[in-house]
């Protein structure tokens, strides 16, 4: 089981390029805010960039949150989505504790489900498919 | 966003209204630069002056905007207080895709506010707000404000202008996000005139994936071709600087207000040094993976017990010229400390840089006198040029007030005409030879960038004046298509007119990929025809006697040469306007 990580997210240009690229190929749109990373400037754009995507945390907040079982917890840590469960209720944007979550002017939500296609589409390699650690897998380490 | 027509946003400071405006022409005027020259049309009085409240600013995308890589500059286009007449500017930055993302093809301002304002727009909110404690605030003070009362922090474009653009100064620029700018003639003077300091727009609209399974492929083809090959690497290296040495080399590149053309100092600015010593980090347009943006560090100890402060500011080729080889400042250091008050001030660097060469030597001359400078201005004087250029951004006395109104109009008034380095404006960094010299001084945007006439040349010692001529015209017929996509001239060597076309199609403009090549000329006539509406004429612009008298690689200027090329070259340009 994988997890998006940016464990280079201090060569990030802002060009957008992942951010544009999950909605183009995960949420077929054309956008900037409906996807499972995006990026903002941290303070302006003299301090650098910052990535806001799910940190996959086990238990997920957003999860239990979910009234209706279209967050479910993911093994490894982070989400399943089910798109058609969902009520656009937003109680899954609350619980994120790090705005991981977006919402759009309909109310769908959209999160990251660690599917790494934005990776691939990042000039300075900032992104980067980390194997999770399970308790099964720290044991035979 | 995809459709038929352009979907406009009028706003008038006067009245504090906007109005949605939906205008036939996608497929004749295309967006960009087309679109921006039909907005001035409808929106524009060509016969009254630059500072009428009716006159618009215009900033206006195209149709790939959004949906390839560099496809990520505006097109802002307003009757020029530098010389009066219809002209554009281009910038990045966010915000092509912050416009794109607001659901709008154009943004136009029109009229004049009570007091100074912003104007903050979403795709679902305009607002006008009173920040008239903003006056004569700095563009970096006002950016630091403006991020702090305004939503939408990385999807967002902040447009402001400093104390040059609210002077009404010539050579005054809109900022855009810190590190790029609608920089020349003047665009900060037009918003200024409007009481207009900023604009603020959060693009937040999401737009239908592309069905055509064919787009994705495309996309992916071009975004392999901007990052793993070499196409574009010149550009995030060592960025733009790497051509000081090149130009240096060959007897092209202006050196002390055009005094000479080669300096073995060079070594000490140039882009290998500057990437050494200075680069901080790139950064980027959105939608651009390129990231050809070189921020530069300078670190400066104010206080002996090691207090220090630190400066970040971009640089590239135009600037280093302009700030560094121009003024005779051979260091690095130097040359970002002075780059960062034009910065300030809101001022075109370029602009800035070539107008005080021109003050330094005229002090040198007996022309002006510190009575009228405020410091005396001699070449290599970081320290003289950084106090000069607040006082040029301010606006201070007489003397820096027309100076800021271009070098050329200070020179009639103090002297110094002959060495007054203006080719429609004040001169980018290439001392090519003739064809450049000619192209910059009739160019539709006064530009390096509207042909590519120093690279022509570069290539070129013969003496071909209609094969020079061709070479100008075709290749702005091309570059306004290019313009009109939104694209990155930067991507002009990507993006052939066969991939062009191929784009287009994918997403649904098969009109537009079916005639590049009319379309160009066509978008180039109309530019040309508003223009000239607004009072252009070749014989209008002279070239100095300091043009005539360099040495390039090629040998001396050949006067002749000059000055047929240029008569034949302004004959062409009212011939293809139907003139």
């Amino acid at each position: 089981m994988k997890k998006l990580t940016a464990p280079r997210i201090d060569r990030c240009i802002g060009c957008h390029s992942c951010s544009l690229t999950c909605a183009r190929l995960v949420h077929k749109q054309i956008s900037w805010d409906t996807a499972g990373i995006r990026i903002k400037s941290s303070g302006g754009l003299t301090t650098g960039f910052q990535a806001i995507y799910c940190l996959a945390c086990n238990p997920a907040p957003c999860a239990t949150a979910c009234p209706t079982g279209a967050f479910s917890q993911r093994k490894g840590g982070g989400v399943i989505v089910k798109k058609k469960l969902c009520i656009d209720c937003g109680e899954c944007v609350t619980a994120c504790p790090i705005g991981a979550v977006s919402q759009d002017h309909s109310g769908a939500v959209y999160v990251c489900i660690h599917c790494g296609r934005c990776v691939d589409f990042c000039p300075h390699n900032c992104l980067e498919m980390e194997e999770v650690k399970t308790a099964a897998t720290a044991e035979e380490n | 966003m995809i459709r038929d027509h352009f979907r406009v946003l009028a706003v008038n400071l006067s009245s504090r209204k906007g109005e949605i405006v939906h205008l036939d022409g996608r497929n004749s005027e295309a967006g960009g630069s087309g679109l921006a020259a039909l907005l001035f049309n409808k929106y524009g009085l060509p016969e009254h002056p630059w500072n009428d409240p009716r006159q618009p600013v215009i900033f206006a995308i195209g149709p790939l905007t959004g949906y390839f890589p560099l496809m990520s500059k505006t097109v802002c286009s307003f009757k020029s207080p530098y010389h009066d007449q219809y002209t554009e500017s281009h910038a990045g930055g966010r915000s092509a895709l912050s416009l794109f993302f607001a659901n709008l093809d154009a943004l136009v301002i029109i009229g004049k506010a009570k007091r100074l304002c912003c104007v903050s727009i979403s795709s679902r909110s305009l607002e006008i707000k009173d920040v008239s404690f903003m006056k004569g605030m700095t563009v970096d003070e006002s950016g630091k404000i403006l991020r702090t009362i305004s939503k939408g922090s990385g999807h967002r474009t902040t447009l402001r202008i400093g104390p040059a653009g609210e002077n009404g100064s010539a050579m005054a620029n809109i900022n855009v996000d810190t590190y790029r700018h609608f920089g020349r003639l003047g665009g900060g003077a037009a918003l200024g005139a409007k009481n207009c300091k900023a604009i603020l727009i959060h693009g937040d609209a999401i737009f239908p994936g592309i069905k055509n399974k064919e787009y994705n492929k495309l996309f992916e083809k071009v975004y392999q071709q901007v990052t793993a090959t070499d196409m574009m690497k010149k550009y995030h290296n060592l960025g733009t600087p790497a051509n000081l040495q090149g130009l240096n080399d060959i007897k092209s590149l202006p050196w002390r207000n055009l005094q000479a053309t080669s300096d073995p100092a060079i070594d000490k600015i140039n882009g290998e040094r500057f990437a050494t010593d200075n680069l901080l980090r790139n950064s980027a347009c959105s939608g651009c993976p390129v990231g050809c943006i070189h921020v530069g560090f300078v670190r400066e100890m104010f206080d002996a017990n090691h207090r220090y402060t630190f400066k970040q500011v971009a640089y590239d080729y135009e600037m280093i010229f302009s700030l560094g080889t121009m003024l005779g400042v051979t260091e690095t250091r130097a040359i970002l400390n002075i780059l960062d008050l034009m910065e300030k001030a809101g001022l075109d660097a370029m602009s800035g840089g070539v107008a005080l060469a021109w003050a330094t030597e005229a002090t040198e001359k007996g022309f002006i006198s510190e009575k009228e400078s405020g410091v005396r201005l001699s070449f290599g004087d970081a320290e003289g040029y950084q106090l000069a250029t607040e006082m040029l951004g301010n606006g201070v006395n007489d003397f820096y007030r027309l100076l800021g109104q271009g070098s050329l109009k200070a020179a009639r008034e103090y002297g110094g005409v002959d060495f007054a380095c203006v080719l429609g404006q004040e001169m980018a960094g290439y001392a090519t030879g003739e064809v450049f010299f000619a192209a910059q001084s009739l160019g539709f945007r006064h530009s390096h960038l509207d042909s590519g006439a120093y690279s022509y040349d570069q290539k070129h010692s013969d003496q071909d004046i209609r094969g020079a001529v061709d070479f100008l015209i075709n290749d702005e017929a091309g570059r306004a298509f290019m313009t009109s996509m939104v694209a990155c001239l930067f991507a002009r060597g990507v993006y052939k007119e066969e991939l062009l076309a191929d784009c287009l199609h994918s997403i649904g403009y098969p009109e537009l990929a079916a005639s590049i090549d009319p379309l160009g000329k066509h978008i180039q006539k109309l530019r040309w025809q508003t223009r000239i509406a607004t009072g252009f004429s070749p014989e209008g612009t002279t070239i100095p006697k300091r043009f005539f008298k360099i040495k390039t690689w090629k040998g001396p200027i050949d006067p002749d040469y000059l000055n047929n090329l240029k008569s034949e070259y302004g004959k062409a340009i009212m011939g293809l306007a139907g003139a």
